[in-house]
């Protein structure tokens, strides 16, 4: 029991002196477990993040938008990948965390069950959805987990041209008929408040954030980037000459930041239960994905048997 | 969904100009090495980031153990004789 205390005590120092841990130092369980469930999280989220995008590649309006869409979503399968990688140095291995996903085990980001019904949701998932993301990911590049910390600066490389595709797409549709701006505010109307609580409960109500904070896997709470993302917005949709769905969002002299109105919750826990718009089909379309594969994998394993006999 | 049939895992090298070393990016699963190939040029170099790609089977690596670093590395710790400003030298001196 003592020598279990002074090792976590070591660990604890060398997380304070700003040391990286990596796969093979000694941690914590509940450091490994922490960080299992919170990296697969994160990589099943660029996963099925891909679908609710994927539903608008046949019909981009011009080859310029297409292509742009197709990267993206490239992009987004490469960041899974990333994520799997650093949750299996913690040693789980890619087929328990894939069974999880698809068993409906693990959780992804809520943000992703809700449909993407307008092509003016493409922007405003690359403006607000990626702008929430990055935000995130920004402050998990200096994560105190080294594969985690490398894999968030490896994606936040590739994840800036997202937000301002996103950007640009809405601006283009702010600048043309009434109808185009009616749909882009009408998309920002709907992703608002999924994309403020894609950073989380509030830090009064997040049981786990103090330990997460102590172990440097979390560098800043919930509420603090909240209030970073809603100060970058406020501003950038000035330039868009459209609004964002809060009348009490307002400047607050005093605080040097916007204030803005209550979160609804309950909306975010049942979507988290389950009962989103789009929770099945996202895993159906996932498991569907994982099946119609797999002759693939298997014969790809078969054709590798063979060429060693081969040799 | 065995866990005999799961590709094994590569660790990706990647080159990224001429005349640089190898440098390792992550790594990913793949039935082969061409395949680990392909894979590795089509997520680590989306962005023209290389010029070569290295895969290795993870097994195929043999790591220090970060338990034993400091023994490890201790032989080079006292040795600081071996670098340039161990010994004086005149201020005037040139192209020393």
């Amino acid at each position: 029991m003592s020598t279990q205390v002074s090792l976590e005590e070591r660990f604890q120092a060398r997380i304070d002196a700003e040391q990286k841990i990596e796969p093979k130092d000694w941690m914590p369980e509940a450091y490994r477990k922490t960080l299992i469930r919170q990296i697969s999280q994160h990589a099943h989220s660029e996963v099925v993040g891909m679908l609710p995008e994927g539903n608008w590649i046949t019909r981009a309006p011009s080859l310029r938008r297409k292509v742009a869409l197709l990267a993206k979503i490239q992009d987004e399968a490469g960041h899974g990948l990333y994520l799997y990688s650093a949750a299996e140095t913690l040693g789980i291995s890619r087929e328990e965390l894939y069974n999880e996903l698809l068993s409906g085990k693990a959780k992804y980001s809520s943000i992703f069950n809700y449909p993407t019904l307008t092509w003016a949701d493409m922007g405003a998932v690359g403006w607000l959805v990626d702008g929430a993301a990055i935000m995130n990911q920004v402050a998990l590049c200096k994560c105190s987990y080294g594969p985690y910390a490398r894999a968030m600066v490896r994606v936040c490389k590739e994840e800036s041209f997202h937000q301002r595709q996103g950007f640009e797409l809405l601006l283009t549709l702010s600048k043309g008929t009434p109808e185009q701006r009616a749909m882009a505010q009408d998309a920002i109307n709907r992703w608002w408040w999924p994309s403020m609580m894609m950073f989380g409960p509030n830090d009064s109500d997040s049981p786990h954030s103090a330990q997460s904070m102590r172990w440097k896997i979390k560098r800043y709470s919930n509420d603090t980037l909240r209030q970073k993302f809603v100060d970058m917005i406020a501003e950038q949709i000035k330039v868009l000459n459209m609004t964002l769905p809060d009348p009490d969002l307002r400047w607050n002299e005093e605080r040097g930041h916007y204030d803005f109105g209550a979160i609804d919750w309950t909306e975010f826990n049942e979507v988290l239960k389950g009962n989103g718009p789009c929770n099945r089909e996202r895993l159906a379309a996932r498991r569907k994905a994982w099946e119609e594969g797999a002759w693939v994998r298997e014969a790809a394993m078969a054709h590798a048997a063979k060429r060693q006999q081969s040799v | 969904m065995a866990n005999h049939s799961e590709f094994p895992l590569w660790e990706v090298f990647i080159r990224s100009h001429g005349g640089l070393n190898h440098k390792h990016v992550g790594s990913l699963h793949a039935a082969d090495a061409q395949m680990a190939l392909e894979h590795a040029r089509d997520v680590y170099t989306r962005r023209m980031e290389g010029v070569s790609i290295w895969v290795v089977p993870s097994t195929a690596i043999t790591a220090s153990d970060p338990a034993d670093t400091d023994p490890f590395f201790e032989p080079a710790r006292d040795k600081i004789y071996r670098h340039p400003t161990f010994y004086d030298i005149p201020e005037g001196l040139k192209h020393m």
